[in-house]
């Protein structure tokens, strides 16, 4: 009764904060989506397939999603059959909210009628559906290994007191309402059990400690949730319509961050897709610990754990709550003081337009902007030249001697304002090439030119993308070699802009394509990331060579990449040549003499 | 040294006076700092330089010296785009270094 008391009040309180600390625009967008059907039908069926059935976690590991579908929907069915019985039977307690869970206790009832026979099978198959569950979890926390999880998370001292109370429940449920059923009726799981029980303990006064023991679980299992990993049941029922509303994380620590911490389960998936995690390192770094130690206030470790992650965004992909580790962390980040504030505006950004020369502005030019990791692997922009050249489209460089960085970098290191600033700056000299497309070869830049810039009119593609439509609309012709091509999807391009099939064709055109052991959006981050601020060279190395093997699985001639910083990390390590999908291009390309 | 006339000021550099506590304080954040010898290649291929006058090789020489405001305005302008951590020839995690010495040192 206490624990059900302190339960709702907790979770009303906490849920007018986190709605009210939600900027204006982003509380009406919210309500609004309330209101409107189509998100309202999106957030009920996201809620049945996410909260009680658990369909991401079945699609990813049919065990797990069978322990976690068990307990919550075999318990939820358990509550709604308990209050059916309770209105079929005693209509005028239904106002009391503990009576359905005591309903055996309280009530004397017959099964003689089909209704009752049925209610009570239903009551003792669900029952049994939620044992089973526990069960599975109780082998999960010994041999995580059993479901696929090389390592899980270690829990809290009060995640533990959460656990066992969530473990003890469902049997002693059992144990109690086995004891009371030859008074108040039972199917074919309690009442079989009573035979055993009437068979040495005879005596009906037995049954009261395992009803105390029963409802003292679930008031311990209730009054301790708040503070335990078990607070992401009711949380994830917040954050899914406001996931679906379309809102994005503005505070480090409140609104949107907030409900996204408290939903995080602890289930520990995020651990074993860490790039990072490699020979067993930065496991305490992973989003769970995160989450972790946001909820504890522990800035240190907060500031620590944030500044490490490469943010190839791997941990949000697999989330099955929908937790988003990368952006959780870049928000982290743009709460950090600095004594030396960084200030762009001194560029003068008609220099820069002098000195690209433009031939003003005509329909369908192409202006390619390669981006400063390109500047260090200059065979990609030259591959890409040649193949421009030779399709006859006319383009011309944006930053043939350099040029303003796209503003990513420091997004990521959480310099919101400094990025804006560049992207100003950019947009001048973009507007005033007159150009309709605007050609990347480094993914960084394509993702924050595709999100955050403001270019009406203007196309922003990916070289993976613009060589996909040059060959489908025959203005180069690619010749076949017999060559194996293993494709690396950079995380800016695949998890970041959802860019994966692009490349995929553009190589297989030009060789057979095998795939790695891990690829699309669970593809390997090459660790040379810059989303990492304090990771060493030295750190990132092991995590270049276990990607690498990832990629060799199928032992591919060549490597393929379509990120130039991916190229220059991999090139240092790899045992096999390692190249841009624009140069294998270029080398296949059949050239009219 | 001043010999009180002289159209630029003296940028005569004196260690006695230089208080590197700072610096100290920058190298336990970011123990690379000591690994730099100089060459230059963060400068050579830094964007922001060109706009801006960053250049990291500088920037660990002046705060070194004692020149802290030289430092930090060229600090302002880095983009932190990464280029010099893959071209640094010792290994150095320039960003990361950069972003400590923005953190410990002020602007006045």
């Amino acid at each position: 009764m206490i624990g059900m008391i302190f339960i709702l009040t907790y979770c009303v309180i906490g849920l007018v904060r986190i709605i009210l600390q939600l900027p204006k625009d982003d509380r009406r967008k919210f309500f609004l989506s309330l209101i409107n059907p189509v998100t309202m039908m999106k957030n009920i069926r996201d809620i049945i397939c996410d909260c009680l059935l658990h369909v991401k976690i079945w699609k990813r590991n049919k065990l797990l999603g069978y322990m976690h579908s068990s307990i919550a929907f075999g318990w939820f069915m358990l509550i709604v059959i308990g209050h059916i019985e309770v209105f079929l039977y005693v209509p005028h307690r239904a106002k009391f909210l503990y009576y359905p869970i005591f309903f055996r206790y309280f009530v004397a009832e017959t099964d003689t009628t089909l209704k009752g026979s049925l209610l009570f099978f239903l009551m003792d198959f669900f029952l049994l559906v939620v044992l089973s569950g526990i069960f599975l979890a109780m082998i999960k926390r010994i041999r995580s290994r059993f479901f696929g999880m090389r390592r899980t998370t270690n829990p809290s001292f009060l995640d533990l007191v959460g656990l066992y109370s969530l473990w003890a429940i469902f049997p002693l449920r059992l144990l109690a309402e086995g004891f009371t059923a030859d008074i108040s009726g039972g199917s074919f799981l309690t009442k079989s059990l009573n035979h055993v029980f009437t068979a040495f303990l005879g005596n009906h006064v037995n049954m009261l400690p395992t009803w105390w023991a029963y409802s003292l679980a679930l008031g311990v299992f209730f009054c301790v949730l708040p503070f335990t990993r078990y607070m992401h049941i009711p949380t994830e029922i917040l954050l899914i319509p406001l996931r679906n509303a379309g809102i994005r994380i503005t505070n480090a620590r409140k609104g949107l961050a907030k409900a996204q911490v408290y939903s995080c389960p602890n289930c520990g998936l995020c651990i074993d897709a860490c790039p990072m995690g490699v020979m067993k390192t930065n496991i305490k770094d992973t989003t769970v610990y995160l989450n972790r130690q946001i909820r504890r206030r522990n800035e240190n470790r907060i500031e620590e754990i944030s500044d490490k992650c490469l943010l190839c965004g791997k941990c949000t992909a697999i989330c099955p709550v929908g937790v988003e580790g990368d952006k959780l962390r870049i928000a982290q980040r743009s709460i950090r003081k600095y004594g030396i504030s960084p200030d762009c505006s001194s560029i003068d950004t008609s220099g820069l337009i002098e000195e690209c020369n433009f031939s003003g502005p005509s329909d369908g030019k192409v202006l390619y902007f390669a981006g400063c990791m390109t500047a260090l692997t200059p065979k990609i922009s030259r591959a890409m030249c040649s193949v421009l050249s030779s399709a006859g489209i006319q383009y011309e460089m944006m930053d043939r001697d350099g040029g303003i960085c796209c503003g990513r970098p420091v997004m990521m290191a959480g310099r919101v304002e400094q990025a804006e600033e560049m992207i100003r700056k950019n947009t001048e000299i973009i507007k005033a090439s007159g150009a309709s497309v605007l050609l990347l070869s480094c993914p960084i830049c394509y993702k924050i030119f595709k999100e955050k810039y403001r270019l009406e009119g203007i196309r922003v593609v990916h070289h993976t993308e613009y060589l996909k439509e040059l060959i489908d609309s025959k203005s180069i012709r690619i010749s076949r070699n017999d060559l194996k091509y293993v494709y690396h999807d950079p995380c800016e391009l695949g998890r970041g802009c959802g860019i994966y099939e692009e490349p995929r064709k553009v190589i297989s055109e030009a060789g057979e394509l095998v795939e790695a052991g891990k690829h699309h959006k669970e593809s390997i981050c090459c660790g040379g990331s810059l989303g990492s601020l304090s990771l060493g060279f030295d750190k990132r190395q092991p995590m270049t060579e276990n990607a690498l093997n990832n990629l060799t699985a199928a032992s591919p001639d060549v490597i393929v990449t379509a990120c130039p910083l991916c190229l220059s990390t991999f090139s240092r390590y790899a045992d096999r040549p390692v190249e841009d999908i624009a140069e294998i291009i270029d080398k296949n390309m059949a050239r009219q003499a | 040294m001043d010999f009180g006339f002289g159209i630029a000021p003296s940028s005569a550099i004196n260690l006695d006076r230089t208080d590197l506590e700072k610096f100290e304080k920058v190298h336990d954040m970011e123990p690379d700092i000591y690994k730099c010898m100089a060459c230059g290649s963060c400068s050579a291929t830094c964007p922001a330089g060109r706009f801006t006058g960053m250049s990291l090789r500088k920037v660990i020489l002046d705060l070194q010296r004692g020149k802290e405001a030289e430092a930090i305005s060229m600090l302002k302008g880095c983009m932190l785009c990464g280029k010099c951590s893959m071209v640094c020839p010792r290994g150095i995690n320039t960003r990361h270094l950069i972003l400590s010495i923005c953190r410990t040192y002020k602007e006045e």
